[in-house]
């Protein structure tokens, strides 16, 4: 019941070691069209939100018109047959991510819902008063904001590991703060998705574990761009979202270690999390299950796994390599332009993301100006705003990189942000006088 | 089809880069600020009222998109020289077509943010003495709600 997930270039780049995003592009429908201005659409907003490959627009949709029922609570043959493809959407993000068992997988509605599940049942577990959740100044409002919510809650304390003026986080700071603040859980993303940074997310681990706190990454910039392996990361909880995967937007994906899903009270309650429910109480199902209160995504899961499908039909290490050298040379090329400044290192430290401001624009003028050339890129404070403050800045502009952009929509981005500085440049324009003026 | 190049008509950058009345009035009887917290765009609009309720001038300054900047430029050469009750009956649609270039609703906001701020303004006396027509308050939303 699965749709062909098949790339349609991997016989011919499988031979070598990159992929061919002309090729890709044909799996991608809306990439086919032109945006408001009629000029070819350059999606360079894949941060944000990533596109759709045919396969996992027909797996949803074989879903819907063939076999979609409840999930594992019918006996008929369509809900064994949902019930099948859903579980089986499971064992492929299972296989995806390399967890230990089902049980470590639970199906979320994001990144966002997966890091409130653990704030609300771990952290309510755990964090009291005056403990200490480290996070890293660059999080995105998903990663800052449930814990603000915790702390109002039991008393714990958040704070921040800050950037070196290179853009990077120091691992002798992470050390020190370790240390010195104790925390009970260390919670970073992989990747920056303003800074493009890439974390050593295995060596924090292990030094968070050493020093006695748990640890969330927030791969929801990791898992879509890079292969992941959670055994190797060693981290407790990792949590990303389908949607910047190629997968569908209502679903995400909340690993945790069995033992501690197993011990952690369960979050939202209702059908399909319980083992028994009486007048009086009710026990929990086991994880996953515990986790995934009444009806669960279903074609989401289904879809999601139908990306992770296409991901690996392409493979993510050349995913990974393609957009780092797209996001070269658009880095280098931007570096070049006058009044310019990048949010973030240079490029060898970084994935595909490169966010950047220009002297006396405004990003939303930038972005309103390449959607005139058909250009798709995030203007504004991209939901992570104390990582702007702390750079002095209300907002930036963000080209972000994936499996299907190309170098000539990179050249067309440089030279869209060239001819941005020429128009908003401030020469020798005159307002016409108002003819009533005393 | 709207083509969005148009938003930056001469017309639009002339006011951005040779503003009307941008920075402080010394002399100001009424004033107040608002920000758009999604785009940082912050615009303060100064008044001086006269006794017989007009507007003798309107200044503005802050920082933010040519969108929010030119709109004000506008909104203060607009409403100079009318009176308070001309300038509370300016509406929102009016400051959209004073503007030109039709706008998406998201780039509406930048370009209203001025309005609003110099609506509020007409209702936010420097001091008590200044104007006791209007009272102290604005019933109307909070500009961060509005965002």
């Amino acid at each position: 019941m699965q749709a062909d997930t098949t790339p349609t270039d991997t016989t011919q780049s499988a031979a070598n070691h990159t992929l061919d995003p002309d090729q890709l592009r044909g799996d991608f429908p809306i990439l086919q069209r032109t945006t408001a201005s009629g000029a070819p659409l350059a999606f360079l907003d894949n941060a944000a939100s990533a596109q759709r490959p045919q396969s996992v627009i027909d797996a949803i949709s074989d879903c819907y018109q063939r076999y979609y029922a409840n999930v594992h609570r019918g006996i008929h043959t369509l809900s064994e047959e949902s019930t099948a493809a859903y579980e089986s959407a499971r064992e492929t993000t299972r296989k995806f991510i390399a967890a230990a068992s089902r049980a470590e997988v639970v199906f979320a509605a994001g990144t966002t819902a997966a890091i409130n599940t653990v704030a609300r049942s771990w952290g309510g577990q755990h964090l009291g008063k005056d403990d200490v959740v480290l996070l890293t100044i660059a999080e995105h409002h998903a990663n800052i904001v449930p814990w603000h919510q915790l702390s109002q809650r039991t008393g714990c304390r958040v704070e921040f590991l800050p950037l070196r003026d290179d853009f990077t986080i120091d691992t002798a700071v992470v050390a020190e703060k370790l240390e010195s603040l104790r925390p009970k859980l260390f919670s970073f993303m992989s990747a920056s998705n303003v800074l493009g940074t890439n974390f050593p997310v295995a060596q924090w681990t292990a030094m968070a574990h050493d020093a006695g706190a748990a640890v969330l990454v927030d791969a929801a910039q990791g898992a879509p761009h890079q292969a992941i392996d959670v055994q190797k990361w060693g981290a407790d909880f990792v949590v990303f979202s389908g949607h910047k995967a190629c997968g569908p937007t209502g679903i995400g994906v909340l690993y945790g270690k069995e033992a501690l899903l197993d011990a952690m009270p369960p979050f939202l309650g209702g059908g399909g999390m319980i083992d028994r429910v009486t007048t009086t109480g009710f026990t929990s199902a086991a994880p996953p299950e515990k986790f995934e209160a009444g009806t669960p995504p279903i074609t989401e899961a289904i879809g999601l796994a139908a990306a992770m499908d296409y991901l690996q039909a392409v493979g993510l290490d050349k995913i990974e390599q393609h957009e780092h050298r797209l996001c070269s040379v658009a880095d280098a090329a931007l570096r070049d332009i006058e009044g310019v400044e990048i949010l973030g290192p240079t490029a060898d430290k970084k994935g595909g993301i490169v966010s950047f401001t220009m002297a006396g624009i405004h990003a939303h003028d930038i972005a309103q100006w390449l959607d005139t050339r058909g250009i798709a890129v995030r203007a504004g404070h991209h939901c992570a705003m104390p990582l702007h403050e702390s750079l002095g800045k209300t907002a930036s502009a963000r080209a972000s990189f994936y499996l299907y952009n190309t170098l000539e929509e990179v050249d067309r981005f440089v030279e869209a942000v060239q001819e941005a500085r020429q128009k908003f440049a401030r020469g020798n324009r005159q307002r016409r006088r108002r003819t009533s003026q005393q | 089809m709207p083509n969005e190049q148009d938003i930056y008509e001469d017309h639009v950058l002339d006011h951005y880069e040779d503003p009307y009345h941008r920075g402080d009035l010394e002399t100001a009887t009424h004033m107040d600020e608002g920000k758009n917290p999604l785009c940082g765009d912050v615009i303060q609009i100064s008044l001086r009222l006269a006794p017989d309720g007009t507007i003798q001038e309107a200044w503005f300054d802050g920082e933010g998109c040519v969108i929010s900047q030119a709109s004000a430029s506008m909104l203060t050469e607009k409403i100079e020289g009318k009176t308070v009750e001309e300038a509370k009956a300016f509406t929102a649609n009016e400051m959209l077509d004073l503007f030109g270039p039709q706008l998406t609703p998201n780039r509406q906001k930048c370009c209203l943010l001025s309005w609003r701020v110099m609506q509020s303004a007409l209702h936010s006396p420097i001091d008590d003495g200044a104007d006791d027509d209007a009272g102290p308050s604005f019933g109307g939303p909070s500009l961060s709600e509005e965002s």
